[in-house]
């Protein structure tokens, strides 16, 4: 934040609770708002960066800091068409599908509610980055939590594309999509019974969107877009820089050390997991390629990547805030580990 | 943030993408598969850019209402954004500047595929890609596949569909496990966050003096000899160069 931004932010504070006091400094700061705001602020940053576009590009030329570059750019690349896939929809369920529609589609009892979000998951065909701005726009359109989290889970974890590619990925284990599909499912569900049960609704603050309710269709649809993506893609960007400093920095030979034993090895895939932020679509490739593990710690790899991950707490921490982040994650994660441990000692 | 701010990041941010996509500068990060999607995402940012300007130059001025939710006075205009009708103050997060970053990343650094540092990094990714049997190898002399089918038949087929056929191979120069140049390509299954090298050792006429990440291209035959890889364990086959010759980066670096 720059400094404009929090002279701008102290001067809200007191206009919104009270009447300001006559301060005599009010209109000096006033009239600095007025004339640096944020725009001017961009356009110096750019100017100043396309003049200093040798010295950025040259300090950049290592090749740890030039593979981190790769890495970050090609996550947010490769998330943008899923994230604009993700912002769209939401937008439109926000504007164009009528409250009423969710009452009618969804069974009235929230407890069944949550298995029919699950496998409605099923059909959107899509990764992780799309389905926190939809469940976002479900929550604000009525849908009860427990169910929109449940979608939020499944949508990113079972639908056809990634069972496809974990099918592709692992030709000489059939078994391995009919597990990931299973263990994902239970947990959504869980996840979404646990929320009926122990949730708080003030965990969940959606950040404040201009109020489309009285706006005209059109004009609705593109502020929901603005502000999904400004919000949701912002940080998505802290995401992809985190998993492009994993990617960089941790080497793949401290894994094979942990290889070998059966605790150690569930865990250490559960936590790269979670660290790696690869996309849904994606990550069956990465596992098979970690054949140093067992099926059954590669089975929880598969499940805890669509579910937690770095890009995902920090878009969760966006969409719904810290203290429902803060929750949602660690538990997420402990139950994404037990059903992976447990579907995998039936099926594989 | 202010919104008119956040329409030119997101029409900088819709730009970058667009041109990347309809350049060749997208395939060092995506899929070729990806591209009319990555030119529709970016077309709806900039779409949502010029709308989000458009409705900033309409909107009333001066407290006639409108989309001012604090409504009053021109001053609270100003940073309408700011939504007070939750009686709370509500700024417009500050991750919204963190957007620049991949436009900076895209318009003024645009960071090269991954080469040889990643694939010292990793272990060669071999084991994902075993099948059950190779077709015979296609027609040619020398007969073009690549790094990855040459090392899949080396390694599974113990190089029976090889046989005595010689191979044309593309690869860029990485260091090997004891420090000598060895052939290298980077696998991609969706971006270059999953990226994984493929490594095949060379013996025989064996390109030297070559920096890493030159390309190459080396016309040899199946050998039985082997290498450990350290990063993971798994074994790096050797191909018995013949002939090689530098070219230029490939349009499509990533198999």
């Amino acid at each position: 934040m720059t400094a404009a931004d929090r002279a701008t932010a102290e001067r809200v504070g007191p206009e919104t609770s009270l009447p300001p006091p006559e301060d005599p400094h009010e209109p000096r700061r006033r009239i600095f708002g007025d004339r640096i705001g944020s725009v001017e602020i961009l356009a110096v940053l750019l100017v100043l960066l396309v003049l200093f576009r040798g010295p950025v590009a040259d300090a950049i030329s290592d090749p740890r800091l030039q593979t981190w570059t790769t890495v970050f750019v090609s996550v947010m690349v490769q998330a943008v068409p899923f994230l604009v896939f993700g912002v769209v929809l939401s937008a439109i369920i926000a504007v164009y599908v009528p409250r009423s529609f969710w009452a009618r589609a969804l069974p009235r009892h929230p407890a069944l509610a949550v298995p029919v979000a699950s496998c409605a998951g099923v059909v959107l065909p899509g990764c992780e980055c799309g389905a926190v701005p939809i469940a976002g726009s479900l929550i604000r359109r009525g849908v009860t939590p427990a169910a929109a989290l449940a979608f939020l889970l499944a949508a990113p974890a079972i639908n056809p594309i990634v069972l496809a590619a974990t099918a592709v990925a692992f030709p000489n284990n059939p078994e391995m999509v009919v597990a990931r599909g299973v263990a994902s499912l239970f947990v959504a569900m869980i996840m979404g019974w646990l929320w009926l049960r122990l949730g708080k609704a003030e965990w969940i603050r959606l950040p404040h969107r201009p109020d489309i309710d009285g706006m005209p269709k059109a004009r609705a649809f593109w502020a929901s877009v603005r502000h999904d993506v400004v919000h949701a893609g912002g940080f998505l960007v802290l995401g992809a820089m985190a998993a492009a400093t994993i990617n960089v920095v941790v080497p793949e030979r401290w894994l094979q050390t942990l290889a070998d034993n059966p605790v150690l090895s569930v865990i250490a895939l559960a936590v790269l997991a979670v660290l790696l932020s690869i996309c849904s679509e994606a990550d069956a490739f990465v596992a098979a390629s970690l054949s140093q593990f067992s099926l059954t710690s590669r089975l929880v790899f598969l499940v805890v990547g669509p579910m937690v991950d770095l890009k995902l707490i920090s878009m969760q921490t966006g969409v719904f805030g810290r203290r429902f982040a803060s929750r949602f994650a660690p538990a997420t994660f402990a139950i994404c580990i037990l059903a992976g441990v447990g579907v995998g000692a039936v099926l594989l | 943030m202010n919104r008119q701010a956040q329409a030119v990041v997101m029409l900088l941010f819709g730009g970058a993408i667009v041109r990347a996509s309809v350049t060749d500068m997208y395939l060092r990060y995506v899929k070729e598969s990806l591209q009319p999607f990555l030119i529709a995402a970016g077309l709806v940012l900039i779409a949502a850019a010029v709308m989000t300007l458009v409705y900033e130059v309409l909107r009333p001025r001066a407290g006639s209402g409108g989309s001012a939710v604090s409504g009053g006075s021109a001053d609270h205009e100003e940073h309408a954004d700011h939504d007070h009708g939750d009686g709370k103050p509500h700024r417009e997060p500050w991750v919204a500047w963190l957007l620049i970053l991949p436009v900076l990343g895209l318009l003024l650094v645009a960071p090269p595929a991954l080469g040889s540092y990643a694939a010292g990094q990793a272990g060669t990714a071999l084991s994902s890609q075993q099948i059950s049997d190779y077709p015979p190898l296609p027609p040619g002399d020398p007969a073009k596949i690549s790094v990855l089918d040459y090392a899949s038949r080396a390694v599974f087929d113990k190089g029976v569909s090889l046989g005595d056929r010689t191979v044309q191979l593309t690869g860029f120069i990485a260091q090997g496990p004891n420090g000598e140049p060895i052939l290298a390509r980077i696998i991609l299954s969706c971006c270059a966050a999953d990226g994984r090298p493929i490594k095949v050792g060379m013996s025989g006429n064996a390109p030297a003096g070559l920096a890493t990440d030159t390309w190459v291209e080396v016309v040899g035959k199946y050998t039985d000899r082997t290498v450990t890889d350290p990063v993971n364990e798994e074994m790096i086959p050797y191909v018995e160069v013949e002939t090689w010759t530098q070219i230029d980066p490939p349009k499509q670096q990533y198999e």
